[in-house]
């Protein structure tokens, strides 16, 4: 059981991002650095204080001993540092592990930051083969989430058009957010034209494909206080989940790591879902947020299409649920600008603001749902 | 000096499976239409081939022929290829079967794309690409 000892101990006391979209003639060490320029600024402190440095690596480009790289071009020496691969549930897990670190003493202040310049540079990541069966033509990060969005539709009758209502509601998001790569709404009737990229995914279903970077700064909350930290947020809670089965032998495709990574976050927090007011969920495809709303406990099991549908998730709704835009619409960056959104929300400076919103959820995840790591905020 | 004969097209390559000391008993095992399986003491039953069990971590297990029946757990239909050797073969499809001894596998179904049900009961059909026979299955219910 996850202990409650560090509720509200520890905050995210600064946020930074670069621009999003295509940002050519930019590698991703130096993306890093822009990004932790921008959080160190908004947390109004130095980077003499940072003595943790903890990144996920590039996905279009892994490098040996990156974490180092990315520390020696902010010129830091940390105390704790390194790069971490678990996929989109990295910056969460890493943000995690900042706080451990600091409440065991072996670091003080953490930068945690991710980039890639996969839109400028290399989707081959994208498009990989998958072993030996690649000789059936099983290729690509996109036909796994297709398996499982299928097997959702077999065993629970969801519609087209409950795929649609997350994409919708991410468009809609995204096209009030300046920052957003893609800038325009979507209707109904849009998206169910949208073309086929793996049936049964449409392009609409898809996360964009993004260069750009961001970067948040941990510190205990007692340490933000004494630096004068403008506006901390505190975490209320984290927790995290995986398995290792690949999609083509994982015995069951429609309930995902948020039921552990959930469980073990609200407990920390003591909170429920119901008393969540704001949520940034994943959503690399559209599927992924119909599951992982079901399997943190917002609805019944395989009532996920049903829950997103009627402008629930939409801001002014009941649960809005990635209101910057998310990996849909905002920037294909795997997860750490809902991070950023969740404490936005939570400082209330977000540009569709909930209004008095004091519980902000956050979720991760990796590889084909392998790994999942949930982010509880408070106001 | 002779002319070089004008270059007749040449299919792109297929993407071929590393057959080596491991593998090689389930790639000649199709070619026999047999699918073969690990299957441990412990009682645990598994695909692709691996060396140690993922169960117990030990290596007494045996290749064991499937009876090649088994269900349709899901499947995608390419739009998109991302190979040069499926461009020809859009729309194809890419399934996943539970073979009633347990292990899944991936798989091509041989029914048209339109015609596939979720948990439709299925049976082995070999299929060749080049020199290497492929587990690929079709409904028969």
């Amino acid at each position: 059981m996850a202990h409650d000892n560090l509720r509200g101990r520890y905050v995210i006391a600064g946020i930074g991002h670069t621009a999003y979209g295509k940002l050519p003639g930019r590698d991703t060490v130096s993306l890093n650095v822009e990004a932790c320029r921008h959080a160190l600024a908004d947390a109004g402190i130095g980077k003499d204080v940072v003595d943790g440095v903890l990144v996920k690596v590039p996905t279009s480009a892994h490098q040996f001993m990156y974490g180092q790289k990315v520390a020696e071009a902010l010129g830091i020496q940390p105390r704790v540092g390194g790069a971490w691969d678990q996929g989109g549930a990295a910056n969460i897990q890493l943000i995690s592990y900042a706080i451990m670190a600091i409440d065991a003493g072996q670091c003080d202040v953490a930068l945690v930051c991710y980039a890639d310049n996969p839109r400028s540079g290399s989707r081959n990541v994208y498009a990989r083969p998958r072993g030996d069966d690649a000789a059936y033509g099983w290729f690509a990060t996109a036909a796994g989430y297709g398996m499982i969005h299928r097997r959702h539709v077999i065993e629970y009758g969801t519609r087209p058009e409950h795929f649609g209502a997350v994409a919708i509601a991410s468009r809609k998001h995204g096209a009030q957010n300046p920052d957003a790569q893609v800038r325009s709404a979507l209707t109904m009737e849009q998206y169910l034209q949208s073309p086929w990229v793996v049936d049964p995914l449409r392009r609409d279903d898809c996360a964009l494909v993004s260069d750009g970077a961001a970067a948040v700064v941990v510190m205990s909350a007692k340490r933000a206080k004494s630096l004068g930290v403008a506006m901390p947020v505190p975490v209320l809670g984290f927790g995290a989940g995986q398995t290792s089965w690949e999609v083509p032998v994982r015995k069951t495709l429609t309930t995902t790591e948020a039921v552990k990574a959930g469980a073990t976050a609200f407990a920390m927090a003591g909170v429920t879902p119901k008393e969540v007011d704001v949520a940034q969920i994943y959503d690399c495809f559209t599927i992924t947020v119909i599951q992982t709303l079901e399997d943190y406990g917002f609805c019944a099991k395989g009532k996920g299409g049903e829950f997103v549908s009627g402008g629930r998730i939409e801001h002014g709704g009941e649960l809005p649920v990635n209101t910057s835009g998310g990996l849909l619409s905002e920037t294909g960056m795997p997860g750490m600008q809902l991070v950023m959104e969740g404490v936005r929300q939570m400082r209330g400076t977000a540009r569709l603001q909930v209004p008095g919103a004091k519980v902000s959820l956050v979720s991760g995840q990796g590889g084909t749902m392998h790994t999942h790591n949930a982010l509880i905020l408070g106001a | 000096m002779a002319h070089s004969p004008v270059p007749t097209p040449v299919a792109p390559a297929f993407p071929t499976p590393d057959v080596n000391e491991l593998t090689r008993p389930y790639w000649d095992g199709l070619k026999e239409n047999r699918l073969m399986f690990q299957k441990c003491r412990c009682g645990n039953a598994w695909l692709p081939a691996r060396r140690e069990c993922p169960n117990c971590l030990g290596t007494e297990w045996q290749w064991t022929q499937a009876s090649g029946k088994g269900c349709l757990i899901s499947w995608v239909v390419y739009h998109t290829s991302y190979h040069d050797a499926f461009k020809s073969r859009l729309p194809y499809n890419v399934a996943i079967v539970e073979l009633d001894e347990g292990p899944r596998l991936i798989t091509n179904m041989v029914d048209a794309n339109e015609t596939l049900r979720g948990d439709a009961q299925v049976t082995l059909q070999v299929g060749w690409e080049g020199e290497t026979a492929l587990a690929r299955f079709r409904m028969t219910d």
